[in-house]
């Protein structure tokens, strides 16, 4: 919401800064985005100092100067005022400066001195038409400052950001009363409508459904979309140019003047808040207005030229044969004013807000007019600006009333009065604000209150929509009186009975695993282009390439892969803790927190002692699935069964081996030289996402603790460890999980370690077979193993191997 | 072994040609490749000297077996412990020995990173657990309840224009229906699911990834994260509010640093609030105020919405997004990056 300095002080004569103004409206209404000075085209012009002037030596008229413009150097300047003064500040523009009216300052040689720039005078800078001589300045700042900073000859302008809950304050007339209120300076009448011609409005003719005066009818059909409805007939207007104030108005505001009887209206719009509309009266067929909903198939053309088919829930504005404007968004082409209209009606209403919301919505056209009733006008401010504006037309563009307003609708229903607890409003805000300050408070931005033992009874203005419960009330109360004087000291405060949730707890354990692993965490977008069967779909996709959500992060993983391969980086490994959604007929997706890493490339950095460091590869991805399994699922056993592919895992945990994820290869779009990504993806947990209780209820039962596994520690071992090592000659067909097993089963209870630390394939062993040495720890936790009792260990093992495996020991020498 | 070895003698004499082997090698052995080859000369699993002399232990008559197995152990033990005392003097000498050139790069592994906003966010965490806050979790994919019904947002009204919502589901929107499910717009939600299930005093901090229909440029994204903290309980006051989300301004940005509170508007909250602080971001530009959080006392109608007594309990919540303020703190001037997974961007982060 643009906002004119210069408007609010004439609607409230303060005193106050830009700056300051500003810093209240942020700090007790709405925020002040950005603070600009208009005359944006004074913006390179700086204020300079002459520190130096003597007579020009080839003309008697003009001066050689040195002008300090902050710079650092002293300037040499020709200048051709009268009187120049040493010591003095005037504006000055440098060689290049382009000034008002688009001349573009160079510097150049004038009968032989060199000129680096212009000393201004008023005219010269648009400021007046001044040019008897150059501006002296009457202030204090350094040499270099910027002219518009220093001295104050624009209007400001202010950039509100104002939030749907205030739409009051999309006028300067709603920020005047806001500044009123802080400045305790009282609203004023602009001095641009002192002058409004003394004849107010007659007492306005009422219809419930119609009603006519000035030869115009107005029926309204559809009191739901149009509540409130007045319009006033006005007669012999030329219409024209507006006054420069009026442009100026305007032109404070971001608005280009179009004409008198438009500008008038959008006068209205950003000084009142009312959005207005002008028809041409001559134009209305059959001297009459309808209020209605569209009939079936009706279209019209709005006045940005564009051929709108209407739809049921919209309220269009007609005369007897057909419509002429779409209600509280645009007006007609057909009922345009225009230079030859005489005969105006001027239109106040007031459109039901979700109304405009759904005609907005449904024809995407989003104007001023709209923005405002659907966040809803003031109900109750339709006579009144009504008689404003009638007095407005008529002052820029001639024209007379011709019989009293019309006005047809409901009675306008005034907000519900609220009670204010003094007691629990200081509780709320930790403050004990006295009750009279909280009346004073509420009253001067319009509240009605009356004050009661130990409560307020407040009613809140017309224009208050957003104030329905005390809470309003509190809030109204803590930012007039400012929330800075709330105290800071931190008050003793009671533990929350809410546990830490699990699965964060495990996010971090299991990031700062892969952290420490050398893998660099990710927060990709999970948008991927999936299938609808087996990908949860968005319905409104920002991206229609990206229209469903990750099923798997290994997807997303696998995208940011690829995009490193395209930057010609090679050496990937990345991991996300992340969300990934499956489908559920009739509800929400499943949706599981999981972690995914992805590897890639050298598997160390090169160094001079290895310039060419081995590829991550399966091994590293099985021993990164282990990991982090281990990690997310401490104390219970984690167990891999390879796929089909023979390169794949399942990664299971527990005694039934619960899956919980996958590890292998990642199909990726990757070029020649890059080597083969990997991937591993763990599922933490379910994000339960059920009802937790109906809706205006509470569970009453806390969720259940959960409870961690803890590892058991074992103790230290006291006795010394005997180590065999075995080479077996083992037929590819045996796995070596089952060669584990069968040695571990016959080694029994001393056998504490069993590791496979080498494996053999080629010349010298029959063919279809490989050695695997596997080195064997045995241990007694109370004496010291003697070897007899190993060796008969070792036969015992190498005997099951051939029974149970066809496996024997590979013999050497 | 080019011969089998039968008799006693030819034991002894192998086993004395092995001993001396062992004497002259282990003790030249100077660095740990030497030492490793000596090893497997001599005690290698497959082809060590030792260990085939051993094999030859069954080959010899009966009587003498006992005394040729007596010597062989005193002879392996010896071995050992002489290839123990190498590899020892070997680790020592290259703990303290000279290298050639001591400015060679050393071998390095490569450093993983946390992402910046994940950073952050440790960061928040860690100060908010001080002031007693537990962290609460909830799902992204939720209902429109959770998302607008119970926080308050009234049906229809432009307030939802602010949330530009992404809708679950493939077919045709009806606003307002509760079996409407979309992508959290914000981790309010997470409010209301804890409400509805713990008792008060409710101190806690939900962090999350939410979702907003914007499209994708240097700065907007669709989906950002968010860290939202609520506490209820009876005499909560805005007073506490202020105080405690000052006190967390200076210990992020600073001792001293200058907050200030602005009204502000979120339905879910009432009296509203944004806070800004006033900091020095490195850029040359020196102080400027920069708005962090959205705040406020938690709206009655929010704990109505959860079964909780809004007479008797009252509290505060806030909303701030580390991805800004991640932006902000390592001068990021595009939001893209967060999400490009570059790996030169992310190892910038490794020492953080």
């Amino acid at each position: 919401m643009l906002i004119s300095h210069d408007w609010l002080r004439a609607l409230v004569p303060h005193r106050r800064s830009p700056e300051e103004v500003r810093d209240l409206i942020s700090a007790h209404v709405a925020t002040v985005d950005r603070m600009e000075r208009l005359r944006g085209d004074l913006r390179d012009v700086v204020v300079g100092r002459v520190v130096q002037a003597g007579r020009h030596p080839n003309a008697d008229t003009l001066w050689v100067t040195k002008v300090d413009d902050g710079s650092g150097t002293l300037l040499d300047v020709v200048c051709g005022a009268p009187v120049v003064t040493v010591g003095t500040l005037y504006p000055f523009a440098r060689a290049g400066t382009v000034l008002p009216g688009g001349v573009r300052l160079e510097k150049r040689k004038i009968r032989g001195e060199t000129s680096n720039g212009m000393l201004c005078s008023a005219r010269e800078l648009g400021l007046g038409a001044d040019h008897s001589g150059i501006m002296a300045l009457e202030i204090d700042v350094p040499p270099g400052t910027s002219f518009l900073e220093a001295v104050d000859v624009a209007d400001v302008q202010f950039d509100v950001d104002v939030l749907p809950n205030r739409p009051d304050l999309l006028s300067h007339a709603g920020l005047a009363r806001e500044l009123s209120a802080l400045t305790s300076v009282a609203v004023a009448i602009p001095p641009e409508l002192t002058d409004l011609r003394d004849i107010p409005l007659q007492m306005p003719v009422v219809g419930a459904r119609e009603a006519t005066s000035g030869g115009i009818t107005v029926r309204v059909e559809d009191l739901d979309g149009c509540p409130h409805y007045m319009g006033v007939v006005i007669r012999g207007v030329t219409v024209g140019p507006s006054p420069d104030w009026l442009v100026r108005r305007l032109e404070s505001v971001g608005v280009r003047s179009i004409s008198n009887v438009v500008d008038a209206t959008n006068y209205m719009l950003h000084g009142y808040g009312q959005p207005m509309h002008a028809f041409d009266a001559t134009r209305l067929a059959g001297n009459t207005i309808v209020v209605r909903t569209p009939r079936a198939g009706e279209r019209l053309v709005t006045l940005d030229g564009v051929d709108r088919a209407l739809g049921a829930r919209m309220t269009v504005i007609a005369d007897a044969e057909r419509a002429i404007g779409l209600g509280g968004v645009m007006g007609g082409q057909n009922s345009e004013v225009s230079e030859s209209t005489t005969d105006l009606f001027l239109e106040v209403a007031y459109f039901d807000p979700h109304r405009i919301r759904a005609t907005r919505r449904a024809l995407g056209l989003s104007t001023d007019a709209s923005y405002r009733f659907e966040r809803g006008i003031d109900p109750a401010a339709t006579a009144s600006t009504l008689e404003l504006a009638a007095g407005l037309v008529m002052k820029v563009a001639g024209g007379a009333v011709d019989g009293a307003p019309i006005y047809v609708g409901r009675e306008f229903v005034a907000p519900a009065a609220v009670t204010l607890r003094t007691a629990r409003a200081q509780r709320l805000l930790g403050d004990d604000v006295p009750a009279d300050e909280m009346v004073r408070l509420l009253t001067s931005v319009g509240f009605r209150v009356q004050q009661a033992e130990g409560q307020l009874h407040v009613m809140p203005p017309s224009w208050r929509n957003d104030v329905s419960r005390d809470a309003d009330l509190v809030e109204e109360v803590a930012r007039l009186r400012g929330y800075g004087v709330l105290s800071d000291d931190v008050s003793p405060f009671r533990p929350g009975t809410v546990p830490d949730h699990p699965l964060h707890l495990l996010g971090r354990r299991v990031r700062d695993l892969l952290v420490g692993d050398g893998l660099a965490e990710v927060r990709p977008l999970p948008f991927v282009r999936g299938e609808d069967e087996t990908h949860v779909r968005v319905a409104n996709p920002i991206a229609e390439d990206e229209p469903h959500l990750r099923r798997s992060l290994l997807e997303t993983l696998g995208r940011r892969a690829e995009v490193n391969l395209s930057r010609m980086q090679g050496d990937v490994r990345l991991f996300e803790v992340g969300s990934a959604f499956t489908p559920r007929p009739g509800g929400l997706p499943l949706e599981e927190v999981r972690v995914g890493a992805l590897i890639m490339g050298r598997r160390r950095p090169p160094h001079f002692t290895e310039p060419e460091p081995p590829a991550f590869d399966a091994w590293d991805a099985k021993a990164l699935a282990i990991r982090i399994a281990e990690v997310a699922f401490p104390g219970e056993a984690v167990s891999l069964e390879a796929g089909d592919d023979r390169r794949s895992w399942v990664i299971g945990v527990g005694p039934v081996k619960r899956r919980v994820g996958v590890a292998g290869p990642l199909a990726l779009d990757r070029p020649p030289w890059a080597a083969e990504a990997w991937g591993v993806e763990v599922t933490l947990d379910v994000m339960p996402n059920a009802f937790v209780a109906p809706a205006g209820s509470h569970a009453h039962a806390a969720p259940g603790v959960v409870r961690r596994a803890h590892v058991r520690y074992r103790s230290l071992p006291t006795t010394p460890a005997a180590e065999v090592d075995l080479a077996l000659l083992v037929p590819d067909a045996v796995p070596a999980a089952d060669v584990e097993r069968v040695v571990r089963d016959a080694g029994g209870d001393l056998l504490e370690r069993v590791v496979l630390f080498d494996e053999y394939r080629g010349e010298g062993l029959p063919a279809g077979t490989r050695s695997l040495g596997w080195r064997l720890t045995f241990r007694d936790p109370v004496r010291t193993l003697r070897d007899k009792e190993i060796e008969g260990r070792r036969q015992k093992i190498l005997r099951s191997l051939e029974n149970e495996l066809g496996v024997r020991p590979r013999i050497t020498a | 072994m080019a011969s089998r070895i039968t008799t006693l003698e030819a034991f002894n004499a192998e086993l004395e040609r092995i001993q001396a082997r062992a004497q002259g090698l282990v003790p030249e052995a100077g660095d740990a490749a030497a030492l490793e080859a000596a090893r497997v000369e001599l005690v290698g699993r497959e082809s060590g000297a030792l260990t085939a002399l051993g094999t030859s232990l069954g080959s010899l008559p009966k009587e003498q077996r006992r005394e040729a197995g007596q010597g062989f152990n005193l002879v392996r033990t010896a071995v050992e412990a002489a290839l123990e005392a190498a590899r020892a003097r070997l680790a020592a000498a290259s703990g303290t020995g000279a290298l050639a050139d001591p400015t060679m790069p050393p071998r390095t592994s490569w450093r993983g990173s946390r992402h910046p906003v994940s950073i952050v966010l440790d960061e928040l965490e860690d100060i908010f657990r001080e002031l007693g806050f537990t962290i609460a979790l909830g799902p992204e994919a939720e209902h429109e309840w959770y998302n607008f019904g119970a926080l308050n947002f009234p049906a229809d009204h432009p307030a939802m224009d602010l949330h530009d919502t992404l809708y679950l589901g493939a077919g045709t929107l009806h606003h307002g229906d509760h079996a409407i499910s979309l992508l959290r717009t914000h981790t309010s939600p997470v409010q209301v699911r804890t409400l509805q299930s713990y008792a008060p005093p409710i101190r806690i901090l939900a962090p999350g990834t939410v979702y907003r229909r914007d499209f994708f440029d240097a700065t907007h994204a669709p989906a950002f994260a968010q860290l939202e903290g609520l506490a209820i309980d009876e005499g909560i006051s805005f007073a506490d509010l202020k105080a405690t989300l000052t006190l967390f301004a200076r210990r992020f940005y600073g001792a001293g640093t200058r907050t200030r509170f602005g009204p502000s508007y979120f339905p879910f909250t009432e009296p509203s609030a944004q806070m800004e602080v006033e900091v020095d971001l490195g850029d040359g530009r020196g102080n400027r105020w920069l708005e962090i959080m959205g705040c406020g006392l938690v709206h009655p109608a929010v704990l109505e919405s959860a079964g909780i007594d809004s007479e008797r309990y009252s509290g505060w919540a806030f909303g701030m997004g580390p991805g800004r303020i991640a932006m902000s703190r390592y001068g990021i001037t595009d939001i893209r990056l967060l999400y490009d997974s570059d790996v030169r961007f992310l190892e910038q982060f490794a020492a953080c």
